[in-house]
């Protein structure tokens, strides 16, 4: 019998792409050096995710590269990096287009029209959740609850702004709106915008 | 409906969130200058004697959490302050922390005194980002002004608050699990005991408390725990803020007493049902609890009476459905969240909620079998209690609460070989595949 076949020692696992050679710029290398402070020193393994949301903005994913950088930061093997990265629903392993549409499927959403909200922009971006457009400026992803559940369906676009109530009727005019004027179409979180007297969004009651 | 609020009071003015608004409108910080002044052991015999409980979802006495921080050790002591708000349901600790985060800073300062500890972190989930930059923004003006840092009024008492992002993980609001993702690890929840009040951050004592306990601590210490305990029935005293979303007219946060109904707060509060439809059933603490039926919702909104009526009031997310709610569906669509969810920490869970998941789905699909209706209770069964946390329970809530009050729902999908109740804002096909 065969002791070890070549199959056997096959995991499933997929190793993230190696991508180019990766540092901080000093920008960001300022700004982590900052952020570790927060943390007791002999504790800077805390500072992972802040590490890597830096990395992220600044390649737009997370390469294999890009981990090593980050371990090498953070003090720490570079597969308790990738063990991290792994587990994090916010961080891509893979390019991702320019506005990554965060549809919220959880109930809330759900009984006012998420489901339908996917299927729009499935159909009128041509992809399948999951995917993004052959021309890099959409990726199309369903997450779980969003917190916003009175403001339902909700997008989140990457992993900073908020657009808010959007009817599967409105999706067409919001992905032309989106196309055209960039982040200037999102509705952005209700909360968040100054509130005239008596006017816009209702924080509560 | 008499009831003043206190938390929400000013949040739909301008400039709710500033330093100065708050020092002028809600006598900021003048809860952290007394407090300063009192023994710390004051402090939590004070939150005892107001019976705050964990508006997180446990509902447990916040003061007999802090006593039990451990006193006589050299180490260093936190407070972890959970606003990783995540529960399917729940926006209330959104509107606290970007409305009037100086409320919650100062809860987290008058908390740190009183457990000896000199640090808060404040875990806000990733996807929060924009309530994170408010709240960072005000933390540096409460620097500024000294009500945070080094030797705050004088006293000799330092305290720093730092904001902590998460990365898009449900389990992070788990507290254990929240203390090893703030540790830079994956979120997974640890074996208790020991618990965080011995060894929790970085194996420190620690405590952990939700946004909107917090933000209750310094109305306490300023009005207190006697106002703060007469504004709701016994042992169910405080404000309480409401998160009312589905198929009701005008969803939204509302601040009340835990005196309020149920019914009160569908019909009165968010204005009752989207075209008047019939309500067929509530969920009354975010997606982890049983479903209530509308002839419960005389029920007053309290921890302590809800349970009694066979619910929880968790995190006080409530979400109304109408007729048009398919419950298998409904149960679908929740199990999927939790099998995303799951840590994959304890197999029954990680393993359980898939098969919930499928088993559902393929009811959902018109491809049920009668014994998949007994096989749904069998797999439930073998999550619930047999794993490391509370999540296990949670995600297992949905099949057993809508199979013990709608089986023939149940029935029905496999007598009629599909669903019978697809709703138009449903999608035209089952969605099964998640993103991830």
């Amino acid at each position: 019998m065969e002791y070890a076949p070549a199959k056997f020692h096959k995991s499933a696992r997929t190793l993230p792409e190696p991508g180019e050679a990766f540092a901080f710029t000093p920008e960001n290398q300022a700004k982590f050096d900052a952020y570790v402070t927060r943390y007791p020193p002999d504790q800077r393994k805390s500072a992972i995710l802040y590490a890597l949301y830096l990395a992220q903005g600044q390649q737009g994913y997370l390469t294999r590269a890009a981990m090593q950088h980050v371990a090498q930061q953070i003090r720490c093997t570079p597969a308790e990096v990738e063990d991290v990265v792994s587990y994090y629903t916010m961080f891509f392993t893979k390019p991702v287009g320019k506005y990554v549409l965060n549809v919220c499927r959880t109930l809330s959403c759900a009984l006012l029209g998420a489901e339908r909200v996917t299927e729009e922009l499935s159909a009128v971006l041509g992809i399948k959740p999951g995917e993004t457009d052959p021309t890099g400026t959409f990726t199309l992803v369903e997450v779980e609850c969003l917190g916003a559940c009175d403001r339902a369906p909700v997008v989140m676009i990457n992993d900073t702004d908020w657009h808010e109530r959007l009817a599967p009727e409105h999706v067409r005019r919001f992905v032309e709106d989106l196309r055209a004027r960039g982040k200037a179409a999102l509705s952005g979180c209700h909360l968040h915008k100054e509130q005239g007297a008596g006017g816009g969004g209702q924080g509560a009651r | 409906m008499a009831y003043e609020r206190v938390l929400t009071k000013h949040v739909n003015e301008p400039h709710s969130y500033t330093l100065d608004f708050y020092l002028t409108q809600q006598r900021g910080y003048e809860a952290l200058r007394k407090a300063l002044t009192l023994d710390p052991n004051d402090i939590i015999e004070q939150v005892k004697a107001s019976g705050l409980r964990g508006r997180g979802g446990a509902g447990f006495p916040t003061g007999l959490k802090w006593q039990f921080v451990l006193k006589d050790t050299p180490k260093p002591k936190y407070i972890c302050c959970n606003a990783d708000e995540s529960e399917p349901g729940t926006f209330k600790d959104h509107v606290l922390m970007e409305r009037n985060p100086h409320l919650l800073i100062e809860g987290c300062a008058v908390a740190c005194y009183a457990i000896g500890a000199k640090v808060a972190y404040i875990y806000i989930r990733g996807e929060f980002y924009h309530v994170q930059q408010v709240l960072e923004a005000e933390i540096e003006n409460a620097y500024k002004a000294g009500y945070l840092g080094k030797n705050i009024f004088g006293s000799g008492f330092d305290c720093d608050v730092y904001v902590h992002r998460g990365a898009g993980a449900y389990e992070a609001g788990e507290e254990t699990a929240l203390i090893e993702s703030l540790e830079g690890k994956r979120a997974q929840p640890r074996i208790k005991p020991p618990f965080p009040a011995v060894a929790g951050l970085y194996q420190r004592p620690t405590a952990v408390n939700n946004v909107e306990t917090l933000c209750n601590v310094p109305l306490i210490v300023l009005y207190g725990s006697e106002w703060f305990a007469g504004l709701g029935p016994e042992k169910n005293g405080g404000p309480k803020l409401f998160c009312i979303s589905g198929h009701v007219k005008q969803p939204g946060v509302y601040e009340a007493s835990m005196h309020t109904t149920l019914r009160e707060l569908v019909f009165d509060y968010a204005g009752g049902m989207i075209d008047d439809r019939p309500l067929k059933a509530i969920i009354p603490g975010g997606s982890s609890v049983p479903l209530l039926l509308p002839d419960q919702l005389d029920t007053p909104a309290s921890f302590d009476a809800v349970q009694k009526a066979g619910s929880l009031l968790g995190s006080a997310g409530l979400i109304v459905m109408n007729d048009s709610v398919c419950m298998v569906w409904l149960a679908m669509n929740l199990l999927h969240f939790y099998r995303h969810e799951s840590c994959g920490k304890c197999t029954p869970c990680r393993e359980g909620t898939d098969w919930l998941f499928k088993l559902l789905g393929r009811l959902e699909a018109g491809e049920g079998r009668q014994k998949d209706l007994d096989l749904l209770y069998r797999v439930s069964n073998n999550i619930v209690g047999k794993t490391l946390c509370a999540f296990g329970d949670a995600a297992a809530t949905p099949v057993i609460s809508t199979m013990k009050l709608f089986r023939q729902e149940y029935e029905a999908h496999v007598r009629e070989g599909r669903c019978p109740l697809p709703a138009p804002w449903r999608a035209s096909r089952p969605l099964f595949a998640g993103a991830h």
